[in-house]
């Protein structure tokens, strides 16, 4: 039973391996937070930039279209027939005039209304529907859209806050130092984890793992706990910004931190060093930037790599993480060069990532059988959640937990938020 | 055999037979040093998705534009990284000679890749195609560019050792 009195403690230290394996909890985040007053990234303007272009993803388990109409406006539709059910549109991106269900085409403008259905008035007087039907009551249902800076979000709820209330002003601003210029798609990565979806979610505001679980970070000196940098969150907590400075400490202190022995070399022992050399491209020194935000978008920044990760759950069991990866339209050749030799450090095979996609499935297995333990979740402290300007904490995590409480109806009285 | 592109002679074709079957096996083998050993000098090795590559977009899983990236990336796997404990199996089809370009034969051949856990459970990791430049350096076949198109594009899991 999903209920406030699964919380061990008030301050979210203390969460139980049940809210990572019941189907129950699944079946109620899919209603109350990706159906519910949240907003989800879709995707990136820069990936449907004519009338007509369009790609397919989605928000929660449902599946959503997202097409540029013929007068440039952006539509986010659920892709799903009025008329049955099925899928619209199959294809992963493309462009198209109007998108037809193959079942019984039925067709739908880039607005999501219904234009047309096929032997609506029968043949030959005989069949078809019945003439007071409401062509306009079965379009396809349409997201709330809104963009930030080409930046796509969606919601399937009327009346929640506006994006840029919903984001705050830290996040907002890091949104925008991300997508300063206009964007250019490099690729995409696709990767199925099998555990569950807010493990990940957890694991990318989780500061701590980094420089420990994450080796050739320290190993190569391209990110450690000994540089300054620390946690941000929104008002609310429920999204967080991880940042670090470049070049912020110093080889003896990681060493006295870490011990000789891990911080074994630098970069310069690479025998290609551009793999993690980070070049200063704006006024902030920040070369980690990674800003998560709830539910389930990540807007990351590696050195110079630069990309959107979308958590989508597959289940209570499994988890896809669609990762595009960004450069800026004005790029130069060599700095193109330069961002796909550092996407080397982030997706499935990344140097600095790869161990992310074991680390949850070692969790997620291993909590399994057991519902009623809990993780522990206490560096940087119990009790208040709050941004802190050192790395070794996981206090965003409890910021995550606070908010999950509260849109899924569970949150004991009392609790810190 | 003489240096530049590779012949099509029988004995040719048996020599790129012999390198596919390599390149496999070592990796299968973790024998990662003799598995550098089938590149030439100066190499590439891709690793991209399917949807990036029918797309035209440059971003790939493993993008080692020289040498010295796949060394580090080689040193990353047995220093630094921690992945799931597995071993591999590569079934490579039969190398296809489809043209040449300059000195080197442009060569596809399909794979799948099983991966085995500690436990003896087997799953299908992977299939792709391999769309190669191979060369004739030093008396012996060489991998100048490999070029690893991945059908599996949803990663299972995650991606640490070749492909």
């Amino acid at each position: 039973m999903l209920n406030a009195a699964i919380w061990p403690t008030l301050d979210y230290s203390r969460v139980p391996y049940r809210l990572y394996h019941d189907p129950e909890a699944y079946q109620r985040e899919q209603e109350r937070i990706f159906r519910g007053p949240t907003w989800s990234f879709l995707g990136l303007e820069a990936e449907v930039p004519n009338p007509g272009d369009f790609r397919t993803t989605y928000v929660g388990d449902t599946p959503v279209i997202v097409n540029r109409d013929t007068d440039g406006a952006i539509h986010a539709l659920v892709n799903r027939c009025a008329h049955r059910g099925a899928m619209v549109r199959r294809e992963m991106s493309g462009n198209a005039g109007e998108h037809t269900c193959i079942y019984h085409q039925w067709c739908y403008g880039l607005d999501g209304k219904l234009n047309s259905i096929p032997f609506r008035r029968g043949i030959r007087g005989q069949g078809g529907l019945d003439p007071g039907f409401d062509m306009a009551a079965h379009g396809l249902r349409k997201l709330r859209v809104a963009s930030v800076d080409g930046a796509l979000f969606g919601t399937l709820v009327d009346d929640v806050e506006p994006l840029e209330d919903y984001l705050g002003a830290p996040v907002l601003a890091q949104l925008r130092r991300l997508f300063e210029r206009p964007v250019t798609i490099l690729g995409y990565n696709r990767q199925r984890i099998r555990a569950n979806w807010k493990l990940y979610a957890e694991n990318t505001r989780d500061n701590y793992h980094a420089s420990l679980l994450h080796e050739f970070l320290v190993t190569f000196g391209l990110d450690r706990s000994t540089q300054v940098g620390g946690v941000k969150m929104d008002a609310r907590h429920r999204h967080n910004i991880t940042w670090a400075e470049a070049e912020s400490d110093t080889a003896e202190l990681a060493q006295e931190a870490y011990g000789a022995a891990r911080v074994r070399s630098n970069y310069l022992s690479l025998k290609e060093p551009e793999l993690v050399r980070f070049r200063r491209e704006r006024a902030d020194p920040l070369n980690i930037a990674i800003t998560s935000v709830f539910p389930s978008a990540v807007f990351v920044q590696i050195s110079n790599s630069l990309a959107v990760r979308q958590i989508r759950p597959r289940g209570v069991d499994e988890v896809e993480i669609f990762q595009t990866m960004l450069g800026y339209a004005d790029d130069p050749p060599e700095l193109t060069l330069h961002r796909l030799r550092q996407a080397n450090l982030v997706g499935p095979a990344g140097l600095v990532s790869m161990e992310d996609g074991e680390a949850i499935e070692i969790a997620h297995r291993a909590s399994k059988p057991d519902r009623d333990s809990t993780t522990v979740i206490e560096l940087g402290g119990a009790g208040v959640i709050s941004d802190r300007d050192y790395r070794v904490t996981d206090v965003p995590l409890r910021g995550f937990w606070s908010y999950y409480a509260e849109l899924l109806g569970i949150e004991p009285a009392g609790a810190v938020r | 055999m003489t240096e530049g592109a590779p012949g099509s002679s029988a004995r040719d074709r048996f020599a790129l037979y012999d390198l596919f079957a390599a390149y496999g096996a070592l990796i299968d083998a973790a024998e990662f040093d003799a598995w550098l050993a089938l590149f030439a000098a100066a190499c590439t090795y891709h690793i991209v998705p399917q949807e990036n590559y029918e797309r035209g977009l440059p971003a790939g899983l493993v993008y080692c534009d020289g040498r010295a990236v796949l060394e580090d990336r080689i040193r990353a796997l047995r220093e630094a990284n921690k992945y799931n404990i597995h071993t591999d199996r590569h079934l490579i089809g039969l190398p296809r000679l489809i043209g040449e370009k300059g000195a080197a034969k442009l060569v596809e051949a399909p794979f799948a890749v099983y991966q085995t856990d500690q436990e003896g459970e087997t799953r299908l990791f992977a299939t792709g195609l391999y769309r190669d430049r191979i060369v004739v350096e030093a008396g012996g076949l060489k991998f100048r560019d490999k070029l690893v198109v991945l059908d599996t594009f949803a990663v299972p899991s995650l991606l640490a050792t070749p492909l």
